[in-house]
């Protein structure tokens, strides 16, 4: 395993949304327009390289019984230091993210990889690894954000790109793209994308249905 | 030096498994854990309170342009802001000779001599101090108040809520409500932002002939002028604001400057 390999395999071949399926609660709810997209995507990786590295340095010295709690304040304290950044030099995007910033503590794809990947690996690839899956989730909310932006309002960072009905044009602006559920859609029909390019991907069933018996007399 | 660092060595050589390298580690990473936060938190804190400071002034704008023929009106004054006063709570007076773009209503908490602490029966809307001073933004006109901008704050649900109460000239119509500041639940008690819900407040009255303070949030059908649909699914955060206007439209708030400004105009 090379470094280069923890940078570019989560992007496509092993990615943390589309193959993982982790983090999907923080891509339904950022993905409206493409600017929160963005800088929730960059909040992430941030957070990602960081609490990979911190874990990661102190791997050695974390008692098993108490790793979680201690991945978590650590994950819990980056997070809290990016929001007060966020509050003081973008302020107007902190609050357009209200909640979902503070809400990167339970984002399961910081905590899977601190515990899958940091906790037994040193630091720079350990750094790398938050940094590729940081990206791979990147990419899939900027794909989902860019979509729902431009089918919901006609438009991409919130300049309009095609001229909607409500304005005399001919597009009718998808409201469905605006809410949760058409981040779903969108989410499974990349995954049913890639996972066609992609077959290795697809899961073996864990079972098979068996043909039933014939038991009538 | 050597004989400083070996406890530490020692301490980092134990075992995982070791109770006292567990605690150990647990008390290491939250004492670097919180200072980290803290020390962010306050380093960052005055750039916070100057966006939050901007963010107050561009809603109260943002109230204004809300109100019918109020920009018209500013135009003809020939101002474009409205003038701020201080007012002394207790008295109901105009606080003369201080700047009212100088008052700070946080170092006025702290401060014994300018703040005064409610006792749990007064404090209502859940604000525990209240300064001896506030400032209160007027539209005139040739002598004539045409608007009056009444800041108010109060607990919400989870946060607290910061208010600007527009009242029109009679003192007793309110003429808009802004929600300044709040962070309460989105999608319940965030509701209070949503213009929907403030397009209900122009033309209620806070209070009846007599004076009594009657402005309430309610469940359901709001049926005379005094009463506001609440919203639904946050009862606390309507609560919160009908505590909140009680309280600053009370006794200990706004209550005495408004007798006054309604016996002796200003």
């Amino acid at each position: 395993m090379s470094l280069k390999h923890h940078l570019i395999s989560p992007l496509i071949g092993n990615n943390p949304v589309t193959l993982q399926i982790l983090g999907i609660c923080s891509a339904l709810a950022v993905t409206t327009t493409l600017s929160t997209a963005i800088t929730m995507s960059v909040a992430l990786t941030v957070v990602l390289c960081l609490s990979g590295g911190v874990i990661s340095l102190m791997r050695h010295h974390i008692p098993p019984s108490i790793r979680l709690i201690i991945q978590i304040t650590i994950v819990a304290s980056i997070v809290i230091v990016i929001d007060q950044f966020m509050q003081a030099f973008m302020f107007e995007m902190s609050k357009r993210l209200s909640i979902f910033v503070g809400l990167i503590v339970t984002n399961c794809l910081v905590l899977g990889r601190a515990e899958a990947f940091a906790m037994r690996n040193p630091v720079l690839p350990s750094v790398l690894d938050g940094l590729g899956n940081g990206l791979g989730y990147s990419l899939i909310l900027l794909i989902v954000g860019a979509l729902r932006e431009f089918l919901g309002t006609g438009g991409l960072m919130g300049v309009p790109l095609v001229s909607t009905v409500a304005e005399g044009g001919w597009f009718e602006p998808l409201g469905l793209m605006q809410l949760a559920p058409s981040a779903f859609f969108i989410l499974g029909l990349l995954v049913w994308l890639v996972r066609v390019l992609r077959p290795e991907q697809v899961e073996q069933p864990e079972f098979r249905l068996k043909a039933a018996e014939d038991r009538r007399p | 030096m050597a004989e400083l660092l070996s406890p530490i060595r020692k301490f980092f050589a134990r075992s995982n498994d070791d109770l006292v390298k567990i605690i150990g580690m647990a008390v290491l990473v939250a004492l670097v854990s919180s200072a980290a936060v803290s020390v962010t938190a306050v380093m960052l804190r005055p750039y916070q309170e100057a966006n939050r400071a901007a963010e107050r002034q561009a809603r109260i704008d943002q109230m204004l342009d809300t109100l019918p023929g109020m920009r018209d009106l500013m135009m003809e004054s020939g101002v474009d802001t409205l003038e701020t006063r201080l007012v002394n709570l207790d008295d109901g007076s105009f606080a003369s000779g201080e700047d009212p773009a100088g008052f700070d209503l946080e170092a006025a908490l702290q401060d014994p001599d300018a703040s005064v602490a409610l006792d749990a029966e007064a404090d209502i809307a859940g604000i525990k101090r209240r300064a001896n001073q506030s400032p209160v933004y007027l539209l005139q006109k040739d002598g004539d108040l045409k608007l009056i901008v009444l800041p108010v704050y109060g607990a919400g649900y989870q946060s607290t809520i910061r208010a600007a109460l527009a009242i029109e000239a009679d003192l007793t119509t309110i003429a808009a409500l802004a929600i300044v500041e709040q962070g309460d639940t989105p999608g319940f008690g965030a509701r209070i932002e949503e213009p929907e819900w403030l397009a209900l407040w122009p033309g209620k009255k806070i209070a009846d002939e007599t004076g009594t303070v009657r402005i309430e949030l309610v469940r359901g059908g709001a049926s005379t002028p005094y009463e506001v649909d609440g919203i639904s699914g946050a009862t606390r955060t309507s609560n919160g604001i009908t505590n909140m206007l009680r309280f600053w439209l009370g006794d200990k708030g706004f209550g005495p400057f408004l007798t006054r400004l309604r016996q002796e105009g200003l």
